[in-house]
């Protein structure tokens, strides 16, 4: 989905807030949080392209505003709403109060119909598709070429993963990119490398 | 008399809506308080940037390891007892050179080798790097204090896929003769992100 969480080159935003030792956490309940979404994908509740998609699904106003444990809460929440293990009157007579939630998107799909495999070396080109459902294609690669530099083991297609679509898991291809063929005249100088996924690759000559 | 009490907050507070998921699971028998409070003992006490700092010096002080970790890092770090979860199957170690300096991200997300690196700092986390270092890098690594030379190359690896990435930092000047602990005690989880360099003052 071209959702806002797809930030890869974005512009407008500010210096980065960096500090030597950042802090990881800031609250009790982050850390809490943290475990508990661990703790509900290993109970089978939900998948990981599943989580990452709830996230994703957030009201962009929700999630620009939201830091990174308020999003792991929602992700968590939502899915567990959705999927029935609790209800959101549950949650908010819990809570005390309202309980936003991530809306439903989609919808799914499953591998490519032509795959083919790629090896270190070949010319690849990004397939200039949009998804309504969850893809880890980010959108600065969309319609461009690279370069395949080494193959990763496979791993389940995340745009059917994350909606309990059958699918057959795919390698993902580490492809280099160069700045300036992602912006043209508008990036600095820099090879950019993308884990790509098969089926949004096709070879070029 | 008694400040007047609004009716519904706009939403509930953050850490009554965390105490709310955290209870309803619990009710479930989906988790138990005991099992959260594992989960943030490993996240506290074990997922530290101690445990990467170690891979790093070994693989200064030992080319066999080095090589090992370059061909296959997710086998390579279990030999030091650093398991990494299943859905990651996949540890790809970045060597930085004299002419070639790696940097970590995740545009989507905010993935990381957190088993290994630790949980990724804050900044990480935030639209600023996210947005910014895969088509600005240079700028922003100067302003996060790390000023590269122009003939430098950088590599910027944008975690998309469930392969994960760290950078093995240059072994600073001076070290000769370190002790591995020595040598691990340098080196920062910023570094092996590759946002900082080790230095050995």
């Amino acid at each position: 989905m071209d959702g806002v969480h797809d930030l890869g080159g974005k512009q407008g935003f500010g210096r980065v807030q960096h500090r030597p030792d950042a802090a990881v956490f800031h609250a009790e309940w982050e850390k809490r949080v943290n475990a508990l979404y661990g703790l509900a994908v290993r109970h089978g509740v939900f998948n990981m392209d599943e989580y990452r998609h709830a996230i994703e699904r957030m009201d962009p106003r929700h999630y620009v505003r939201a830091g990174y444990y308020e999003r792991v809460l929602t992700g968590l929440a939502t899915l567990c709403v959705e999927k029935g293990v609790i209800t959101l009157a549950e949650l908010e007579a819990r809570a005390g109060g309202p309980f936003p939630l991530a809306r439903l998107l989609g919808p799914g799909r499953s591998n490519a119909p032509k795959r083919c495999s790629h090896g270190p070396g070949d010319k690849v080109r990004v397939v200039a598709q949009h998804v309504s459902g969850h893809v880890r294609m980010p959108g600065y690669i969309r319609g461009k070429l690279g370069v395949v530099i080494s193959v990763s083991p496979v791993y389940p297609f995340p745009d059917a993963h994350a909606h309990g679509i059958p699918a057959e898991d795919e390698p993902t291809y580490d492809v280099r990119f160069h700045s300036r063929e992602l912006w043209p005249d508008a990036a600095e100088d820099a090879l950019v490398h993308v884990g790509v996924f098969e089926s949004y690759l096709e070879r070029a000559e | 008399m008694a400040p007047k009490i609004d009716a519904a907050p706009i939403v509930a507070a953050l850490p009554q809506r965390a105490d709310a998921i955290e209870t309803a699971l619990v009710s479930r028998g989906i988790t138990s308080v005991k099992a959260v409070d594992e989960g943030v003992h490993l996240a506290d006490e074990l997922w530290l940037p101690e445990r990467g700092a170690r891979v790093v010096a070994k693989a200064w002080v030992d080319p066999a390891f080095r090589a090992r970790l370059l061909a296959n890092g997710k086998f390579a770090v279990a030999e030091l007892g650093i398991e990494m979860p299943a859905h990651h199957r996949h540890l790809v170690v970045l060597e930085n050179t004299n002419d070639v300096h790696n940097v970590i991200c995740c545009t989507l997300c905010s993935c990381t080798a957190l088993t290994v690196i630790g949980l990724p700092p804050d900044w990480y986390k935030d639209l600023e790097y996210r947005s910014r270092i895969v088509r600005e890098s240079r700028s922003v690594l100067r302003e996060m204090g790390l000023d590269l030379p122009a003939a430098m190359e950088i590599r910027v690896w944008d975690t998309t896929a469930d392969t994960r990435y760290m950078v093995l930092p240059l072994r600073p000047e001076g070290t000769e003769g370190w002790t591995e602990a020595r040598l691990a005690a340098l080196v920062t989880k910023d570094a092996m992100i590759g946002v900082s360099r080790v230095s050995a003052s």
